[in-house]
């Protein structure tokens, strides 16, 4: 005879048990699309995958605590930071995939390998055993127990946590920070840059005409061709070097303190007048 | 039934996955990305210990991971956008400066 108890509980096993399959295999197939993926953007939203996966698996471990921590800090703070220096260093940056040391793919591979052999032998001779029996520690007490810890035995070290973040906070300003080299450009400076660029009016946005107005969806010119001018190119994986060219948008131009600002600007214009001219062509012919 | 000793294999997986990443990729973020998920997997080892031995030191040691991992990633994102500025390039073999 099956108690009812017996069946819920048995019932709530089978769901752990799903919910840890389903979760492992969904965190280690990001992981490994995280070190396979080429773009950068892509890497880090697998990341994101993993971690979220890994705060589920805390909650299931008894640590409601940690798995909040997980998805505010390092899903919400840490991941978060890492797209927006992305969005700086370049989102179309992708990885080359020319060896630059002779057979070090193979190495790597080798080395992982060995280091998965080593650590499964490790744990292999380590006493896992069965989760200790549920206490209030792992359930609603769990904050309180945490709590208490920190600021008992551990309140030194917490202590010292605060002045690490502080120093870590001042190093990235400190890092991060950027002494104007050449002149603040002025209004006047940036009108005359616009007209030289062969661009004086704004870029067409994307999905004027078309049939939506998603941002990858280019405008359409008066004889209904694309323009290719009002798709960001950011969107499109070309080369966003345009961003990143001195000069051309005054505050947020990246300068390099040794180069010299004269050579930079002309591929821009070059780049710039290129598509332009295209069009012109375009609306020629039809 | 799911015991840590589950959670803990997991986490070696990730760990070496994160390792392998490490070794592999040449744009310092997404190297940079590997390490935190090799941090992830260590917590996730600590976590599971503490669940099996009942106690909550291996959650406060996680806890203290994370915090030092903020404050990682925030130095090691500044010094690579700082080098970014400098040399136009995430990539790690670009910064080779003080190579032999």
């Amino acid at each position: 005879m099956n108690h009812p108890i017996v069946i819920a509980a048995a019932a709530a096993t089978t769901t752990r048990e799903l919910a840890f399959w389903f979760l492992a295999i969904l965190a280690v197939a990001s992981a490994l699309g995280m070190v396979l993926a080429r773009r950068a953007v892509h890497c880090a939203v697998l990341l994101a995958v993993v971690m979220l996966s890994l705060a589920v698996m805390y909650a299931m471990l008894g640590a409601p605590f940690l798995a909040f921590v997980q998805v505010i800090v390092y899903t919400g703070a840490v991941l978060m930071l890492f797209l927006f220096v992305l969005m700086i260093v370049g989102i179309s940056a992708a990885d080359s995939i020319i060896e630059t040391i002779k057979g070090q793919r193979l190495a790597a591979g080798l080395a992982g390998i060995g280091l998965l052999v080593l650590l499964a032998l490790i744990i292999g001779n380590a006493v896992v055993g069965p989760a200790a029996p549920n206490s209030a520690k792992f359930g609603s007490g769990n904050v309180t127990g945490i709590a208490a810890l920190l600021f008992t035995r551990y309140v030194f070290p917490f202590e010292v946590t605060s002045a690490l973040l502080i120093t870590a906070a001042l190093g990235a300003m400190v890092l991060a920070h950027r002494e104007r080299i050449g002149p603040k450009p002025t209004q006047r400076s940036l009108s005359r840059q616009r007209i030289a660029s062969g661009q004086p009016t704004p870029l067409p946005g994307p999905g004027t005409y078309a049939r939506h107005n998603a941002v990858d969806m280019p405008a359409l010119l008066p004889d209904g061709s694309r323009s290719e001018l009002s798709v960001s190119e950011v969107i499109t994986g070309a080369p966003a070097e345009r961003e990143l060219a001195p000069g051309s948008n005054g505050t947020h131009a990246i300068v390099a303190p040794d180069e010299d600002q004269a050579p930079t600007p002309d591929p821009d214009q070059v780049k710039v007048g290129g598509p332009a001219d295209r069009h012109l062509g375009e609306g020629g012919d039809a | 039934m799911v015991s840590p000793a589950h959670f803990v294999a997991l986490a070696v997986i990730l760990f070496v996955i994160g390792g392998v990443g490490v070794l592999l990729r040449r744009n310092a973020l997404v190297s940079f990305m590997c390490i935190e998920l090799m941090l992830n997997a260590a917590n996730l080892a600590f976590v599971a210990f503490a669940r099996m031995h009942g106690g909550l030191d291996g959650q406060i040691i996680a806890f203290f991971v994370m915090v030092v991992a903020a404050a990682e990633v925030v130095v090691g994102l500044a010094i690579l956008t700082s080098i970014f500025r400098a040399r136009r390039s995430a990539s790690v073999d670009e910064a080779n400066l003080m190579k032999y």
